[in-house]
């Protein structure tokens, strides 16, 4: 079975800072990592293909050249191939542009049974790529996956997390899912396994290496989104300090929380 | 310091602290208390292609000589001393079969220890016979095809978790230390039992147990080197092992260090950080100059033993000493840098200092070492004549 997992480098960081003259992220000085989400999609992979006895794991970025860090870092646990699209073309691809461009090297690759995803990146945090993909692709897809219960060629048999609880969904292969943290604990890049890595070249293909891509789809022109304005919101603090002895500073609390009718 | 790491020795490192800081951090104290051997972090040891670091590439290890093992039981060290040792007594119990086992032999188990699916073990101490190890009561002897052995060897590290042994036996009790062999003996073999488990007073994250043979048949071909070798094996598995202790001490001291200058940072007595004064940096500089010669003593005597020189047994010896001695001063200090809190079991430092104890004594106690580094010494002296 071949399993194609995609995987996106994004900055180790929560905090992200943006330009506030062109709107986008400020990548210079911050560590780039594999998405953390990502790497649950990865280790899920690798756990099918162990249980399962065979298969192949692939993979797949999208991204600058730079990216084949990530390609490594999935080689050093444990992947078979990676696979990076890179092209200038895809400068300023929204999710939609990403996904029809991922889909377009997904039909390229072809004989996969599955494709996994994190269940978001940590930068956008849209959680759209992986949908997209499915709607593009028209493949069924199980979202925010807890638990394989089941797979076969054919079957997968799956929990869904839910805010309150879980479903159990059964789809036919193939079929894309995104996967929660809950899944199962990464493993850590083997001693073997980096040693390859570093030696891992990684495919590259561009636009011109996808039959029928249409370059209209993609980049800042041919994403549907448009971004008109981004700002960092500053936080404000309007706190007040109720001076005094501590029961004539508690009387007066209660007469505030009092008046604002909270109790 | 700058060690000069090739680019695999610092992969080994990298791999063998990340592994320390994700997978033992969170659980050494569990371990520590429960007192419960730790196969899930041994699981994790062998899915990072760490257990068989000293093992040949031809029989599925890394290749990369007792520096390699010593690199990885200093990081793990840092972060358990308990832990690590699942990784430096199979060390032990393997360099009989690396340095007398035939190749058939080697075939047979070496792929198995490579791996990380098995453990080994050594088996020389008894009740009567520690130091003194010419004073064994086990017995093997032939019959046939087979020997059979009889007796009970005791504090076995991996003790009823390894699934193969090396174990020396006497043979010909009236030869003396040339009276004994030594064997490999598989767990499950009829005859074969485990003992008393030992409650501890460190490293309780480690098996330390009796082995207990009654009439064991071993077949002769499970030999190591020939019979009356036991003794010859032994020395050669200790003087090769020892550097291993040795980095568990390093790694030990190490950790311990860290911890005490983290807390010096950040303790605030009198009000300043207590790293401002001058009794603690005094306390820190000896501690941090005595680990840096210890890991300098340490790496040195692998990389001469990895570099197939003859001669190692006085450093070896030094290497085992030294950074055993500086573990237990180090440990000790770090509690003493953080007073109560360093006393308390919310903080590691009276574990480190629980875990430096027993590099003092196995594998030779310090008491030993300095009779093998004087007798090398008074023998290279003899020899300038």
């Amino acid at each position: 079975m071949h399993i194609v997992v995609l995987i996106k480098q994004v900055v180790a960081t929560t905090n992200v800072k943006l330009d506030p003259e062109t709107g986008t992220m400020i990548r210079d000085g911050v560590e780039s990592i594999l998405n953390p989400f990502d790497e649950y999609a990865v280790e899920e992979a690798l756990r099918i293909k162990e249980r399962m006895g065979q298969g192949k794991v692939t993979v797949v970025t999208m991204g600058p050249p730079q990216a084949k860090e990530i390609i490594r870092k999935a080689v050093g646990m444990g992947v078979d191939e990676g696979i990076l699209v890179s092209d200038r073309l895809l400068a300023g691809s929204d999710t939609w542009a990403t996904a029809y461009t991922l889909s377009q090297v997904l039909k390229k690759i072809g004989d996969f049974r599955m494709i996994i995803t994190g269940k978001q990146a940590v930068d956008g945090d849209t959680a759209q790529v992986g949908p997209e993909i499915a709607a593009c692709l028209d493949l069924p897809m199980i979202a925010w996956v807890r638990k394989i219960e089941s797979i076969s060629e054919t079957q997968i048999r799956a929990e869904r997390l839910m805010e309150d609880g879980f479903d159990v969904l059964e789809s036919p292969l193939p079929a894309i899912i995104s996967v929660v943290k809950e899944i199962n604990e990464p493993r850590l890049e083997s001693l073997k396994g980096k040693m390859r890595a570093k030696k891992y070249d990684p495919q590259v293909l561009t636009v011109a290496d996808l039959p029928g891509f249409e370059v209209s789809q993609v980049g800042l022109k041919g994403s549907p989104t448009k971004v008109f304005k981004t700002f960092t919101p500053q936080r404000q603090y309007k706190g007040e300090m109720i001076a005094g002895e501590p029961a004539q500073a508690a009387a007066n609390l209660y007469e505030k929380i009092k008046t604002l009718k909270i109790v | 310091m700058n060690y000069f790491l090739t680019e695999e020795q610092q992969m080994i490192l990298d791999t063998a602290r990340a592994l320390a800081k994700s997978k033992i951090k969170p659980v050494r104290e569990k371990y520590d208390e429960e007192g419960i051997f730790p196969w899930d972090i041994v699981k994790e040891m062998a899915a990072a292609d760490l257990m068989g670091l000293y093992i040949p590439e031809q029989y599925g290890g890394m290749g990369g000589g007792v520096f390699a093992l010593c690199l990885a039981v200093e990081e793990l060290s840092k972060v358990c001393g308990g832990i690590s040792l699942a990784m430096a007594a199979t060390a032990l119990g393997t360099f009989p079969l690396l340095l007398f086992g035939s190749e058939e032999q080697k075939a047979k188990y070496l792929p198995g220890i490579a791996s990380g699916k098995h453990l080994a073990a050594f088996a020389l101490t008894e009740a009567n016979a520690g130091s003194d190890a010419g004073n064994m009561a086990t017995t093997a002897v032939r019959d046939g095809d087979d020997y059979i052995l009889n007796g009970t060897k005791q504090w076995i590290t991996n003790g009823g978790e390894a699934q193969i042994y090396s174990v020396v036996a006497m043979t010909n009790k009236a030869k003396g230390t040339r009276g004994a062999t030594a064997f490999i003996v598989e767990k499950g073999t009829p005859g074969f039992e485990f003992g008393k488990k030992e409650n501890k007073m460190g490293i309780r994250a480690s098996a330390t147990r009796e082995l207990v043979f009654n009439n064991c048949r071993v077949p002769a071909k499970n030999i190591l080197a020939k019979e009356g070798m036991g003794f010859i094996v032994a020395v050669n598995t200790l003087n090769n092992s020892r550097p291993g202790v040795a980095a568990q001490a390093l790694g030990i001291a190490a950790g311990a260090l860290e911890e005490a200058l983290l807390y010096s940072r950040q303790r605030v007595q009198f009000g300043q950080p207590i790293s401002s004064i001058q009794a603690v940096q005094h306390m820190l500089a000896n501690m941090a100059t005595e680990v840096e010669a210890a890991r300098a003593l340490v790496y040195a005597t692998a990389r001469t033993i990895d570099s197939g020189e003859k001669s190692f047994a006085k450093i070896s010896a030094m290497s085992k000493l030294f950074a055993s001695e500086v573990a237990m001063r180090v440990t000790t200090d770090a509690v003493q840098v953080m007073g109560g809190y360093g006393y308390m079991k919310e903080y590691p430092v009276e574990k480190m200092m629980r875990d430096a104890k027993i590099t003092q004594i196995y594998e030779g106690t310090s008491q030993i070492q300095r009779n093998e580094i004087a007798l090398q010494l008074i023998k290279e002296a003899a020899k300038m004549k």
